[in-house]
């Protein structure tokens, strides 16, 4: 299989994340639930990944990593936590079911107000939008760093710098950019940074997160054991306690810092030089087949990610003759990207999303493009 | 059960602060070792730093250093 998939989930992973998760699953007893060896040994592991995440991300401080199974339960955690009754949301068409779905939830229960930035036909933003939505009762803005869809990049630390200008906060969706490009959450004024492991990452499913900065307070999503205080009938106060009730996926928590290890060492400035070659030797291979329609905006900077249509063909039926015919693994349909579709004007047909990573080779781009020729030779 | 030896023993706020101290520790030779909490500090569960009394000034020093806010300082028989 020739799997281009990699914004869904990163199939292939570092070998040192599979034996960290073996080694994990046969060692480590549960962290914070006691000091024996196992029980400790699960502690110092989930204890250096929050160390690891925390230089990774320039977060400051590692207690301010919290870890989650996956950044939807992230993007709940910050969103619900930080807006009540009377309180507004700045956000963009570009976004993810992931951050639309808790901020219609919570508009419809506590009468939250939601503004969202719209996007043109390119999948673009108007920076001067944010500044018009922005209210005296707008809390925060919430925004994708890059579409899952068109994978254009948003320019975080400028949007930052509009947020905090009007004393807003600024939350940031980084599913598609966490370990693909370099995130500094203190140059790029990201108040929280919300992040999944299976993705850029190269970790496990089943683990995610938040980075948190100095003094803003998100009120907890659920409460329940933590090992400490137990005696207290409310969470405590402190985090990362106050926002991890339950036990931990330790199991997935070593396999994401055995990725996040092999990415320091790596370098993110060389996983992004590569998935932005792939991405322009696969767009600019496909520009001249006639029939195909690319989507987003390729003149600034790109996630490795390249949709587009075939004709006016179904995007699940060319996505499945590439899986059928050619053993490529693509996403066709929506993409749990709703407003971004409509924005396009792809709602009816949805798109064929290719998406590349580190371990995406120039030979496997080129037989997806010539796969795409032949479709779009068989389709005349 | 073991003798008991007079210990300086911190308690935290969560279990992070009581592995950033861990690391702190190990990191600058200061002894000791991470202990249930005992319920004489606190009812409930948790982990504290519990080290020969004697080394109670390099212990809190590391505290410090490690910047974290200790939940408790005591000293007892253990």
């Amino acid at each position: 299989m020739i799997y281009l998939d990699n914004a869904a989930t990163t199939l292939k992973k570092p070998p040192c994340v599979g034996e960290a998760m073996l080694r994990a699953l046969q060692t480590l007893g549960n962290s914070s639930r006691g000091t024996h060896t196992g029980a400790l040994d699960a502690a110092h592991t989930v204890y250096g990944a929050r160390c690891a995440l925390a230089e990774f991300f320039h977060c400051p401080r590692p207690d301010h990593v919290i870890f989650t199974s996956n950044i939807t339960e992230s993007l709940n955690i910050a969103l619900s936590g930080l807006l009540g009754p009377g309180d507004r949301a700045v956000s963009t068409d570009l976004e993810h079911n992931s951050v639309l779905r808790p901020l219609y939830r919570l508009a419809a229960e506590r009468g939250v107000g939601v503004d969202f930035v719209p996007a043109d036909r390119q999948g673009r933003v108007d920076y001067e939008d944010f500044e018009r939505l922005l209210r005296p009762e707008t809390k925060l803005i919430v925004c994708t760093h890059a579409s899952n869809l068109t994978g254009n990049v948003v320019d975080i630390k400028h949007v930052g710098e509009i947020a905090h200008a009007r004393g807003a906060l600024l939350v940031v969706d980084a599913a598609q950019t966490a370990g693909t490009r370099p995130i500094d959450m203190q140059a790029q004024g990201i108040d929280v940074l919300c992040f999944t492991g299976h993705k850029g990452l190269m970790g496990p499913q089943g683990t995610g997160g938040l980075c948190i900065r100095e003094g803003v307070e998100i009120k907890p999503f659920k409460v329940g054991g933590t090992g400490v205080q137990s005696y207290s009938e409310t969470q405590p106060e402190q985090y990362p306690t106050r926002l991890e009730a339950g036990t931990l996926n330790g199991h997935g928590i070593a396999g994401l810092s055995a990725a996040v290890g092999y990415l320091k060492e790596l370098g993110t400035e060389a996983v992004e030089a590569k998935e932005a070659a792939l991405t322009r030797r696969f767009r600019e291979g496909v520009a001249s087949i006639p029939g195909v329609t690319v989507y987003g905006d390729f003149s600034g900077e790109h996630a490795g990610i390249v949709a587009l249509n075939l004709r006016d063909y179904d995007s699940g039926e060319v996505s499945d003759a590439l899986s059928e015919d050619y053993g490529i693994a693509t996403r066709p349909g929506a993409h749990c990207a709703p407003r971004m579709h409509e924005a396009l004007g792809t709602k009816e047909q949805g798109a064929v999303r290719f998406s590349f990573s580190w371990f995406t080779t120039e030979e496997e781009v080129d037989a997806a493009i010539r796969a795409l020729r032949e479709l779009a030779s068989d389709a005349r | 059960m073991r003798e008991k030896t007079l210990r300086t023993v911190v308690s935290f706020h969560t279990t992070t602060d009581a592995l950033a101290v861990e690391t702190h520790c190990a990191a600058h030779g200061v002894p000791g070792r991470l202990i249930p909490l005992p319920t004489i500090i606190s009812a409930g569960c948790g982990m504290c730093w519990s080290a020969p009394d004697e080394a109670r000034e390099a212990v809190l020093a590391a505290v410090r250093d490690a910047g974290v806010d200790a939940e408790g300082v005591y000293q007892m028989l253990l």
